[in-house]
């Protein structure tokens, strides 16, 4: 079955939605984890002052991927929700978790229990991150559907490849995490992200190169899509020259070229993604045209989304860059 | 058919907690949104410090506020999908848009400029800092447009076809918005939000000046909240009237199960108002009926004469169960009653200028501080019980509305969220009443004074 201009446009906004939130809230994830994993706290709150006056603008991504997936592909949504009831359901929790975490933090009496605060902060961000790593997993991997509905026991995810997806997704985000600190602070924290990017940038390149391997086993069509010279070949030349430039990055005095290299790295991933996946929105056999709503809705949304994104982005860009610059913090 | 029924019943449990909670925290991100814009307002046009202190100090408290507000909403966002699955697959067409366009036209607007807002008093200077607070009161009601219009889409589906495979599809985008219930239910609700926040925002004024009868911020903010009650609560009753005129033509079973009315009286006796009765729905009559006569026909039907449908005239099958509904309503008009009594108290006090001073008026005002958020509460377990046992009324009922998750699943994910919720939230009220029990000071600092300057060019 073909794929018509208004579902392609669709899947492209949704997809868009999907990106935005991994790259902008998984920075936000990656510095809770390091937060957590950090003794001093005066740098602790360095790195929360870069990320509080933005981290909510960042979240609301993830509500437009969860209503858009509703509204532009209800059929996938009422397949991959009750597919992956549990992770869903702990990913929610984590981050509520890290919500009050991160805004309550000021007001815990005495250090030790701020302490204990920015534990639970890396806890509720390595589980935020960990089971969105399952659902992107659970997603490649195929979950059996009939007729609309789920037809699975609710424990696919549980395989090892979506797990293994999960810690891939942790590592990567607090790579991003690591990069964001080197651009946005100063003095040891600064030289420190800047070491911890590098290591986490080996560790996460391998452990992706491993995945889209792994990814080709899973399915004839997968290991077609990824073996044709016109993907594999731009793939791998983007994907040295970002880390060319990620290397040559830290040299450089725009200290936000790490990151935006380590962006791309998972733009490029998530791109080889919907290039194995396309047409299907849900393996094994579900494709967009499929679970598309009607074009009426489709349309109607498409509008908006064209006029209103546009101004979004605009003045999201304007908020983040009023809090642009190096972070120097005074206290604890 | 057991197992099934209590799969389903957790399902409805989980989204009661889950949109409890959030419906609690949005509203008060509604109202306290509002409450800063016209304190910010009040600033710029007086150019009187006071209001600039009571600002920043509410501020505080909408910071904590709308970031947890943010977070529990999230996951009613994927509810639909998580437990109803197969009313996603019916409504998806017609219900998706109107929250994708909360999100797009409302969330973003909401999220994007509260940063600036919140921390950005300096950087922007004040004339642009009180755009951000109008972009972020605009975001709030925007959103409270379109989830109330899905939601009332729900109660009064209207602008669709039913396709081929049985779902439903958009047809006239307009009728889908603007579908019939939804003007009411705006305006009850956005009342119900500026209510509820004023008589708490009055509680806690009133506990700070019995901790420190002169302060003038704690007196201002009190003096502004019962100015609200007094305007909003009688405004409220009628709007709720007009809602319950439109439901008694819509969804006149909910109007029977309300009234707890079985059977309808004998031609000429009107209707009864009953103030207690246990309803029992196996009887399908109630007990202990404690009634008025004639005044239910005053307000259903503004008569001494006319009657309403009973409970008896329409199918069994589609009875909502009557007590939850019938009680809530009781609780809801009760509250609301007596918000009506605080404003014309505070009438008489003021009068006499004895408004900040006299004691049981204060600890009157504390007792009242949760009783908007509790009446709204109220107001939606009446209207979302009383829809029952449909979904989309009349058309999808909530049993065929669920989806296929297993039992198990679903009551453990239920009890998780709500220790988790009663922890966390619990947690977070304590520390906020900390905060509260400080009145606003003299050179009030705001959320996170010092971000301002740690954040700065390279």
């Amino acid at each position: 079955m073909d794929t018509d201009w208004i579902v392609l446009l669709s899947a492209g906004a949704l997809a868009f939605s999907v990106m935005n939130y991994v790259l902008l809230d998984g920075t936000d994830l990656g510095v809770g984890v390091l937060m957590g994993l950090t003794r001093c706290g005066k740098e602790r709150r360095a790195m929360a002052v870069t990320i509080l006056p933005i981290w909510d603008a960042n979240e609301t991504w993830l509500v437009l991927g969860g209503g858009g997936l509703l509204a532009l592909f209800p059929l996938a949504y009422a397949i991959l929700l009750p597919a992956l009831y549990l992770p869903f359901i702990l990913m929610f929790l984590a981050l509520i978790l890290r919500a009050v975490a991160l805004e309550f933090r000021d007001y815990a009496p005495g250090n030790r229990i701020k302490r204990v605060v920015d534990g639970l902060l890396l806890c509720g961000s390595v589980l935020a991150g960990g089971t969105q790593g399952i659902v992107l997993g659970t997603l490649v991997q195929g979950v059996p559907n009939h007729g609309g509905q789920y037809r699975g026991d609710g424990a696919e995810w549980l395989n090892l490849f979506p797990l293994f997806c999960g810690a891939v997704l942790v590592v990567g985000y607090t790579w991003f995490g690591a990069c964001w600190l080197y651009w946005r602070t100063v003095g040891e924290l600064h030289l420190r992200s800047s070491l911890q990017a590098k290591i986490l940038a080996a560790v996460t390149v391998v452990l992706l190169i491993v995945l889209v391997a792994w990814t080709a086993t899973l399915d004839t069509r997968y290991a077609q899509r990824l073996s044709d010279r016109l993907v594999w070949m731009p793939a791998m030349t983007l994907l040295v020259a970002l880390l060319v430039g990620f290397a040559l990055g830290f040299r450089s005095r725009r200290h936000f070229l790490p990151l935006f290299c380590a962006l791309g790295v998972f733009i490029l991933a998530f791109v080889l993604m919907i290039a194995a996946l396309f047409p299907m929105i849900v393996p094994p056999q579900l494709t967009l045209q499929a679970a598309a709503s009607s074009p009426k809705s489709q349309m109607f949304m498409l509008v908006g989304f064209a006029v209103l994104i546009p101004v979004t982005l605009i003045y999201n860009t304007y908020g983040f860059s009023v809090f642009s610059g190096k972070v120097r913090v005074n206290r604890d | 058919m057991d197992a099934f029924d209590s799969a389903l019943m957790a399902a409805r449990a989980q989204f009661a907690i889950t949109i409890s909670f959030h419906i609690v925290l949005a509203a008060l991100s509604i109202g306290l949104a509002n409450f800063l814009m016209v304190l910010e307002g009040l600033w710029l046009w007086r150019g009187q410090k006071i209001y600039l202190d009571v600002y920043l100090y509410w501020l505080k408290i909408f910071a904590l506020n709308v970031a947890v507000g943010t977070a529990s909403g999230l996951i009613l966002e994927y509810q639909f999908g998580l437990n109803w699955s197969r009313l996603s697959t019916q409504a998806g067409d017609v219900l998706g848009p109107l929250m994708f366009y909360e999100v797009l036209a409302a969330f973003f607007l909401e999220a994007g400029f509260l940063g600036i807002m919140l921390f950005g008093m300096k950087k922007v200077g004040p004339r642009l800092h009180f755009f951000a607070t109008c972009a972020v009161a605009m975001g709030s009601l925007i959103s409270a447009f379109w989830i109330l219009s899905a939601n009332s889409w729900m109660q009064t589906p209207a602008g669709y076809s039913i396709g081929t495979d049985g779902r439903f599809m958009a047809e006239d985008w307009w009728a889908i918005i603007f579908n019939p219930s939804f003007p009411y239910r705006l305006a009850h609700m956005t009342l119900a939000a500026f209510l509820g926040t004023a008589t708490l925002v009055a509680g806690i004024s009133a506990w700070q000046l019995l901790r420190q009868p002169q302060n003038p911020r704690a007196r201002l903010q009190f003096s502004m909240a019962l100015w609200m009650i007094v305007v909003l609560a009688p405004l409220q009753i009628v709007v709720g009237d007009l809602h319950g005129q439109h439901s008694l033509k819509v969804q006149p079973l909910k109007v029977a199960a309300i009234e707890g009315s079985w059977t309808r009286p004998p031609d000429g006796a009107g209707e009864p108002l009953r103030v207690f009765a246990i309803p029992d729905m196996t009887e399908r009559r109630n007990h202990w009926e404690l009634a008025i006569p004639r005044v239910g026909s005053l307000y259903l039907r503004h008569d001494l004469t006319g009657t309403i449908a009973a409970l008896d005239e329409f199918p069994p099958e589609n009875t909502p169960p009557v007590p939850i509904v019938f009680f809530a309503f009781r609780f809801m008009v009760g509250l609301g009653l007596l918000m009506v009594g605080q404003g014309l108290t505070s009438l008489v006090l003021r009068w006499r200028h004895r408004v900040f001073t006299v004691l049981w008026m204060l600890r009157g005002c504390v007792l009242m501080a949760p009783a908007g958020f509790l009446a709204m509460l109220c107001g939606w377990v009446v209207t979302e019980v009383g829809r029952q046992p449909f979904t989309v009324y009349g058309l999808l009922r909530t049993a065929d509305s669920l989806s296929s998750v297993s039992r198990q699943q679903v009551i453990g994910a239920t009890w998780t969220i709500l220790v988790f919720y009663l922890l966390i939230f619990g947690i977070g009220l304590w520390v906020l009443l900390r905060i509260l029990r400080e009145p606003p000071r003299n050179d009030e600092a705001g959320p996170q004074p010092t971000l301002a300057d740690e954040t700065g060019q390279s």
